[in-house]
């Protein structure tokens, strides 16, 4: 009774205390804190046609640029042969952040007579300021080889225009007053701070190789995904304390065991699902809360032969090692098809879909193990405790014994 | 006579013939209608949009016929119907690039005000082209490992009677949403996987007990009588199993928010189907395919 008691507290103690703060450190999906997901395609256009070099380029670039918004955990992943998948967590202005990772970024410096005379790759770094009269500009800083041609090209084209372009689309278009040798330009006419960082951003992280579609944008806003995180946990608490509950009413003693098991299961899937590294998706939650509703399953499977064998008039300690034995097999069977099922999903599924297979088989395994082993364990010490004989506390009806004898 | 004699098998007529007519009316409903594909499947755009000020559907149409998006499907979201106006709205498009979806975004801004943005999906065509592929495929392939696996720790017919079962729920909950013309998703996918594992749960139990029965089995028993006492001898788990898991998907159902409420919906069908498939069918379709009768 003593081992019993102190380990039950121990595990409801634990869950009392841990559960949230640990769901909470389990990494989640963008559904649940918002954030953006794009996939980008390479596609060819006549200048150039997509390869395998140019596409991990292009990843470097846009990792770079997606580091510049200072996001916790993006994601930049190349998909198959021409896809990029980014994922920005928890992202302010999903818009902006879409234009800019697209974006070839090719700058150029054009003379009066529209001839290219630089790129941006004689750039060496680019910085947003404030300049005079509140007026937000990028400054430039070219490589000594770029300052050269740069100091050359004004030094020509005095009294006459320069253009800056970027992706074909004029920035600014400055008179050159005079030889500008220092290394440094400036490019005005941004209309705020934030855009004249972005262009900073985009020129610092170099243009991309080739170009990129936008083939699949899925932005959840972050009021969106506190709501539906709030709405599940309020659904994971009712559809527990229902299962609880219900464990309670109809097999008494062992149903408290049970829900002491449930616990330390949900405790060790959290666990699992930290240490994996796991996403907790909006469906994973769900999952979750449907390998609860499951995880009864084995106990009520062994529960149920544990009475089957008390009521033929076995001894509890007979009766409990013979129902334990006798629903192992069929716990195995009936689980291993659910693991199939769940092994098809990840193995096809995209996105969230994965993160829900991912919850729901590392459910299936726990809840065998914590209904197997913990369950077990806890049922052991209070029968070896000789705590009660009295079948009605273990949910036994006591057959009347002309039944027993048919 | 207690409810316990009740014999499934001898009253097989009447379980296949409720599920005939609901195949029938799930399949004629396909045919005759097709499914309400979300833009995961169809490509598309989505934008559920909170505006600071109410804006009325008349002026977000307006904004997107110049965008020559005139036909878009726009809700208010709003509990009551009858309101002109609303802060929240939903839009669904056609196909569009993300340049035009930036676009009509942007013009929204500055014609109506600024917004918040709750969910933007914009889907290409080819994506969900290739997600029906995979979906359909994930099927087939969890159907075949199971009779792979039921096969080989039990015998092929158990794995055919299990399998059938199977066909049958996802059929049915495949016919509720297309009978309710309820939008597909990818999590829907989901949702019939985890059916199909959860559903052939409860037939593997019923069939776990006829393996044993059949170790003990004697003469006189008729084998009618041997698939009935073990549908009764597993009936207190299927119940409390199935009820604890039907707690479970309600309160998502309930309490889980939109996003989820058609996955829960999913799962609330295919787990009562399960039950149903298990507790009533799986059991005599085993018995006519090891070619005994009804009574023998």
């Amino acid at each position: 009774m003593g081992k019993f008691a102190i380990i039950s507290l121990a595990i409801i103690g634990g869950f009392c205390m841990y559960a949230r703060p640990l769901s909470n450190s389990v990494r989640q999906g963008l559904d649940l804190q918002g954030g953006t997901h794009v996939v980008l395609q390479a596609v060819d256009t006549p200048e150039f046609k997509v390869n395998d070099d140019a596409v991990n380029r292009s990843v470097k670039i846009i990792e770079r640029r997606v580091n510049e918004l200072g996001l916790t955990e993006p994601v930049i992943q190349r998909q198959g042969k021409d896809r990029i998948i980014v994922e920005l967590p928890g992202v302010k202005d999903p818009e902006k952040a879409i234009k800019m990772l697209g974006r070839t970024a090719l700058l150029e410096f054009k003379d009066p007579n529209q001839k290219t005379v630089m790129t941006g790759s004689d750039l060496k770094d680019a910085k947003a300021q404030m300049g005079q009269n509140n007026q937000a500009s990028v400054s430039l800083e070219f490589t000594d080889e770029g300052g050269k041609k740069f100091g050359n090209v004004t030094a020509r084209n005095v009294g006459k225009k320069i253009a800056i372009v970027l992706d074909g689309e004029m920035l600014t278009n400055p008179v050159v007053q005079e030889a500008i040798t220092g290394g440094h330009a400036q490019i005005t006419g941004s209309r705020n701070m934030e855009e004249a960082e972005h262009l900073a951003i985009l020129l610092r992280s170099g243009s991309l190789p080739v170009k990129l579609e936008i083939l699949e944008n899925r932005t959840v806003g972050p009021t969106l995904g506190q709501d539906s995180k709030e709405k599940s946990v309020y659904a994971f608490e009712i559809g527990v304390a229902a299962v609880f509950i219900f464990m309670l009413l109809f097999y008494r003693v062992p149903g408290l065991v049970a829900d002491v098991a449930l616990l330390l299961y949900v405790i060790l899937l959290l666990l699992a699902m930290k240490y994996l590294n796991a996403t907790l998706t909006l469906p994973g939650i769900a999952g979750i809360i449907l390998s609860i509703g499951m995880a009864v399953d084995a106990n009520v499977l062994i529960f149920e032969r544990f009475k089957e064998e008390a009521r033929a008039g076995k001894s509890l300690r007979a009766a409990m090692d013979a129902g334990f034995s006798r629903a192992v097999v069929t716990i195995l069977d009936s689980n291993i098809t659910t693991l199939i099922a769940c092994a098809v999903l990840f193995y096809l599924g995209t996105g969230p879909v994965r993160g829900f297979a991912v919850t729901l088989a590392l459910g299936v395994m726990l809840s065998m193990f914590s209904a197997i082993t913990v369950t077990k364990f806890l049922l052991k010490f209070l029968i070896y405790s000789n705590f009660t004989q009295n079948l009605g506390w273990y949910g036994v009806s006591v057959p009347k014994t002309e039944e027993v004898v048919k | 006579m207690k409810i316990t004699n009740f014999s499934f098998v001898k009253h097989y007529k009447i379980f296949f013939s409720i599920t005939g007519i609901f195949l029938i009316i799930g399949i004629a409903s396909m045919i005759m209608r097709p499914f309400n594909l979300g833009i995961d499947y169809t490509g598309g755009s989505l934008m559920d949009l909170k505006f600071s000020k109410a804006v009325t559907v008349a002026q977000v149409r307006d904004v997107l016929k110049d965008h020559d998006l005139g036909n878009a499907i726009i809700q208010l979201e709003s509990a009551d119907a009858a309101v002109e106006q609303a802060e929240g709205v939903l839009i669904r498009t056609q196909v569009i690039n993300d340049e035009d979806r930036q676009a009509v975004m942007s013009e929204f801004k500055q014609k109506l005000g600024d917004y918040e943005i709750n969910r933007v999906e914009n889907v290409g065509a080819t994506v969900g082209g290739e997600l029906i592929q995979q979906a359909v495929l994930a099927i087939l392939i969890s159907w075949v490992l199971m009779i792979i696996y039921i096969t080989v720790r039990f015998q092929f017919k158990f794995a055919v009677a299990a399998i059938i079962a199977l066909i049958i729920d996802v059929m049915v909950t495949v016919s509720y949403f297309s009978l309710l013309h309820l939008e597909i998703d990818s999590t829907f996918v989901a949702a019939l996987l985890t059916v199909v594992g959860y559903s052939i749960n409860g037939t593997i139990v019923i069939f776990d007990r006829i393996r044993e029965a059949l170790k003990t089995h004697k003469r006189k028993e008729s084998t009618t009588e041997m698939v009935d006492y073990c549908i009764w001898a597993t009936m207190t788990r299927t119940l409390y199993t199935n009820g604890t898991s039907l707690f479970a998907v309600i309160a998502i159902f309930l309490f889980g928010g939109d996003t989820i409420h058609n996955f829960a919906f999913a799962l609330l069908i295919g787990m009562s189907s399960g039950f149903y498939t298990s507790v009533c069918l799986a059991g005599p379709m085993w018995q006519f395919l090891t070619g005994k009768k009804a009574g023998e």
